[in-house]
């Protein structure tokens, strides 16, 4: 069996002087849909962050290999020009920006960093055009500032739009469907489902099991305390949603007693 | 006439001089009350609280000269250049405070407006500014306003008339270049907007050659009953440049005054903006940006009177500091005893890029009426890690991401200007400001 594109053991971090992780193992193979659930602070998206490259983590042990490299060496940028890509919760609002103009850098630079030459101006937004009407959003989006005055939901569709763009090879999704009502978490479910392949990993970071009815995962995580403590096929996320996390964190203490 | 110090004194005879309007008395007379005001008064020091931060004193121990008005010639390809890109303005060109007609637009504002240099009307019609001339801006409101009203000989005019609108702006171009010795300009505005009148009001000040000149310009503004405006001033001095300007409008009922201060060049600059909301129903949006590095010293003050119920005034100023910059924000906001249902929302967000560049940043309200919603706010901090994050993890490298969220820093200023075309050329001024320029161009 070939090595899996993301492989992470004994993981530990800290923000200021708190472990938030404490020992998480994970691997995740192209082609398969990871979904890692867990009560609030639990660490799932410390562990998005992290992976992202977010600086504010201090890493204190452990290691993480992405695609054969250990991707704790790389900058924010040189992991997006690997293909890894971070929807983010709280997408952040940038005036003056335009939102095209960054998405065609974005693509650019990652396409520089594969020796590529720069896309062709109009198969580029042939392109954007197709997928935005795929996520339901409208053209006036091709001259508005990133993410500038956009509700909650057009800022999660936003996410799943670049990340159809830039065609990453990781997309780690950290709370995607928080805030979003059921026709809007139709449309990035659907999006998410366009996006599976082979050679595409997807990891999703959530909460609560209603986006696992949409995007069905070939494995599901639970995380608590810093650590994966359950691991298991979609039925699990069933099963916490019936029986709750405290069922979970029981088990662990009835097993460690 | 006895001045209060060796400065002073110096300063009085070295303006000293005929000037257009002098014939008329009561110019004459505002003249000379201006010199004795600032005989008394002095430049303005240190231990007077508004200048708290600011030291005048590179201008004190500079020896200006008057600027003469036949030497008011530029090249006009030079001037013709500055013209901002994509606006049809009506432009009076002004060297060293000088009108110069050959280099200005000759035909007419359109129907309803005028714009004259302010030594025309006082040679032509002296009477017609009579009672308006010195009415807003008080002379003693710093040494500086003293100074201008003493020394005034030129400036603008312009009146818009009742129920009129101004097609195109007024673009008021103050040049500044080099003469044998550094000159003191003190430039004159009186604006007066009728019933209902709409227009805007470009001031513009450039610096050229690296000259270190003085301007000291004092602008007068009066909006009648539903009067809107939108006055700009946008500062782009050069390092070596010395800017004093102040800004006293009073507002009728219903008016609307949009008060756009941008400020990027100038070794000291100093801007006061002050309104008065004298009725029912008048508001104002001030709005501000200023850009500093090297030494650079930028004060605004400004000032909002809320003088009678219902007015309405909301005031943002953003400044960014790098260097050894230094910055003061000082907003002052006044709500009368009677002022009730009065609504005043003012914040002032800078970031500071450098651990040696500073901003002095205070709010000052003074509330005596009690059914008011009056809100402030200042920060002064870095650049938004989360932000500089997000663009990074889209693949944009780290120079590239800070200069980019420094633009849309800017931005959220620039966006609140009208005039799209000066919006773009804005733009383009603040992103030359800023670290890789060229990569920025991309993204906007």
């Amino acid at each position: 069996m070939s090595e899996p594109m993301l492989k992470i053991e004994n993981l530990h971090a800290r923000v200021e002087e708190y472990d938030i992780l404490r020992g998480l193992d994970l691997e995740v193979n192209a082609g398969e849909v990871h979904a890692i659930m867990g009560p609030n602070g639990s660490g799932k998206s410390t562990l998005a962050h992290i992976l992202a490259g977010r600086a504010d983590y201090e890493v204190t042990e452990g290691k993480v290999t992405y695609k054969g490299r250990n991707l704790l060496e790389l900058e924010p940028e040189e992991r997006a020009h690997e293909g890894l890509f971070l929807a983010f919760q709280y997408p952040v609002e940038i005036p003056g920006v335009n939102n095209i103009y960054l998405l065609k850098s974005a693509l650019n630079a990652k396409r520089k960093h594969h020796g590529l030459e720069e896309v062709d101006s109009v198969d580029f937004l042939t392109d954007i055009k197709e997928k935005m009407k795929l996520m339901g959003m409208d053209e006036s989006f091709l001259k508005r500032s990133v993410n500038e005055g956009f509700s909650g939901g057009e800022k999660k569709r936003n996410e799943i739009f670049q990340m159809m763009v830039l065609e990453p090879e990781l997309c780690i999704l950290d709370e995607t469907d928080s805030g979003l009502d059921i026709d809007a978490l139709k449309v990035v479910a659907q999006g998410v489902n366009q996006m599976r392949g082979p050679d595409r990993a997807i990891v999703l970071v959530t909460h609560y099991q209603r986006l696992l009815e949409h995007i069905v995962p070939d494995r599901v995580h639970v995380l608590a305390n810093g650590q994966v403590l359950k691991s298991g096929d979609k039925n699990l996320a069933f099963e916490l949603e019936e029986r709750g996390y405290e069922w979970v964190r029981d088990g662990q203490e009835a097993a460690s007693a | 006439m006895s001045a209060v110090d060796d400065t002073a004194a110096r300063l009085i005879e070295r303006f000293q001089g005929e000037r257009p309007g002098d014939a008329t008395d009561w110019v004459a007379r505002l003249r000379s009350e201006g010199a004795e005001r600032f005989a008394r008064l002095g430049l303005p020091h240190q231990r007077i609280e508004d200048w708290k931060y600011t030291s005048v004193k590179a201008i004190a121990k500079r020896d200006f000269a008057r600027p003469d008005a036949s030497q008011a010639t530029a090249d006009a390809g030079q001037i013709e250049a500055l013209r901002i890109p994509g606006i049809d303005a009506h432009r009076l060109v002004f060297v060293n405070g000088h009108f110069a007609a050959a280099l200005s637009d000759r035909e007419g504002a359109g129907s309803g407006v005028r714009v004259r240099s302010l030594a025309t009307v006082l040679a032509e019609e002296p009477d017609s500014l009579r009672g308006r001339l010195g009415n807003i801006a008080p002379t003693d409101f710093s040494g500086f306003t003293a100074l201008n009203t003493a020394f005034a000989e030129d400036g603008a005019v312009v009146e818009i008339a009742a129920d009129s609108r101004a097609e195109r702006p007024i673009e008021l171009l103050f040049v500044s270049t080099a003469q044998e010795h550094p000159v003191a300009a003190h430039p004159r505005i009186v604006i007066a907007a009728g019933h209902h009148a709409e227009g805007t009001i470009i001031e513009h000040y450039v610096g050229l050659d690296d000259v270190s000149n003085l301007t000291n310009v004092v602008t007068e503004a009066a909006l009648d009953t539903g009067a809107q405006i939108a006055h700009y001033r946008i500062q782009r001095d050069t390092r070596k440049g010395f800017h004093i300007g102040s800004v006293h409008a009073s507002q009728a009922g219903d008016s609307r005054l949009e008060q756009h201060n941008v400020n990027i060049g100038g070794q000291l600059v100093r801007t006061d903006i002050n309104t008065a909301l004298n009725d029912e129903g008048a508001e104002t949006l001030y709005n501000g940006l200023y850009l500093a590095n090297g030494r650079q010293h930028v004060d605004t003050h400004t000032r909002i009177n809320h003088n009678e119920p219902n007015t309405t005034s909301e005031e943002a100023y953003r400044g960014i500091l790098d260097g050894y910059a230094r910055g003061v924000f000082n907003g002052r906001v006044y709500v009368a005893p009677h002022a009730q249902k009065t609504a005043a929302y003012q914040s002032n967000d800078n970031l500071l890029l450098s651990g040696k560049a500073e901003i002095d940043t205070k709010p000052e309200l003074e509330i005596y009426a009690d059914d008011v919603v009056c809100t402030h706010g200042a920060t002064v901090g870095q650049l938004d890690t989360q932000a500089l994050f997000y663009l990074r993890s889209r693949g944009v490298d780290h120079e590239t991401a800070r200069g980019l969220l420094l633009y849309a820093f800017a931005e959220a200023s620039i966006e609140r200007m009208g005039l799209e075309a000066l919006r773009e050329w804005l733009q383009g001024f603040v992103i030359d400001e800023l670290p890789h320029a060229e990569r920025i161009q991309e993204f906007v």
